[in-house]
């Protein structure tokens, strides 16, 4: 669903159906919708409630608080009607990603690998952070692996854990990394205790995707970076 | 209840696995002894749960359950549980 005269250069999505799921306590999905429109997709809201995905092409779960983080985040949001359609879009391969909570609920689901866990240092980060793409995959076609880009992270719990973070490395599972602006991974640029300085990680098949840093917040110079249109607007 | 079992109370204790860090336990830990309480080690923060539901030959079925599904994530957390049969006001 190409809209005529949209260019191909990357990060442009042209006229994508793009779902946005909304559930109560969500914040960041506005931005989202926005940086969708900002990349030349076409953004539809999806109700927690429903039970379809009205036809879209690809689906951001974005950030926020759903259901007020209650006993985990993510816990009580993967059980929305919403999330089975969700699930079932996964499944068939539908391009997938999580931000923020939107990650620790694919996470929850069981439709990405490991868990987000309080941050090490126990403080809420809030501030502009280094990411380096580590693979390609629906949500970095558009960006070339080892790629650095500057995005903001805003989390309390955000600590990445996996039984064998090794074995998802190998099997090329990691994403994103945080790092320094030169692209050097190490200890001192992760901003939460992640293991493997993990900032993001996909399935299996590459389709489902998850991140801490928020791309649908760097879309516009006015607010910093525009690095965040490189993953919204990779779906082709 | 439909099937005449008594209400339980169920006790559910969720904690992160021990490989997990848990920064809340480590927080604790180093704000103990400042208070004059030394010797301390090895504290883990988890959860309580106290929950009312049917008894029944499938209890432990249904706690396990729903520990696994909703209270507990696997992937980070071990629950262990523990029953206290009450007595139902308006009993058959």
């Amino acid at each position: 669903m190409r809209v005529p005269g949209c260019s191909d250069v990357s990060g442009i999505v042209c006229g994508v159906r793009i779902g946005v799921v909304q559930f109560p306590g969500s914040c960041d999905e506005r931005d989202a919708v926005y940086a969708l429109e900002v990349c030349g997709a076409e953004p539809v809201t999806l109700w927690h409630g429903a039970a379809d995905l009205d036809g879209v092409e690809a689906v951001v779960v974005p950030g926020g608080f759903s259901f007020g983080d209650y006993l985990r985040c993510g816990a009580i949001a993967r059980f929305s009607p919403v999330m089975g359609a969700v699930a079932a879009f996964a499944e068939a391969g539908g391009a997938v990603l999580g931000i923020c909570n939107g990650f620790q609920v694919l996470c929850e689901a069981g439709l990405l690998p490991g868990a987000l866990t309080r941050n090490a240092n126990l403080r809420f980060v809030h501030r502009a952070q280094h990411v380096r793409v580590e693979r390609r995959s629906a949500w970095t076609r558009a960006v070339a692996p080892g790629t650095v880009l500057a995005l903001p992270i805003k989390h309390g719990e955000g600590r990445y854990v996996h039984d064998d973070v090794a074995a998802l490395a190998a099997a090329g599972q990691v994403l994103l990394r945080y790092c320094h602006a030169d692209g050097t991974v190490d200890h001192a640029a992760n901003p939460n205790g992640s293991l493997a300085e993990v900032a993001g990680v996909t399935n299996a098949a590459g389709n489902v995707a998850g991140l801490m840093p928020h791309p649908e917040h760097a879309v516009d110079r006015l607010l910093g970076s525009t690095d965040g249109r490189a993953l919204l607007g990779s779906v082709p | 209840m439909s099937d005449g079992a008594a209400t339980v109370t169920v006790r559910i204790d969720v904690m992160l696995k021990d490989e997990i860090l848990d920064p809340q336990g480590q927080a604790v830990e180093r704000a103990l002894p400042q208070l004059g309480f030394e010797g301390v080690e090895r504290v883990r923060v988890g959860k309580h749960i106290e929950l009312r539901v049917a008894g029944g030959d499938d209890l432990a079925a249904r706690v396990e359950s729903m520990a696994a599904k909703l209270l507990a994530n696997p992937v980070i957390e071990t629950f262990v549980w523990t029953v206290e049969r009450t007595v139902e006001p308006e009993g058959a």
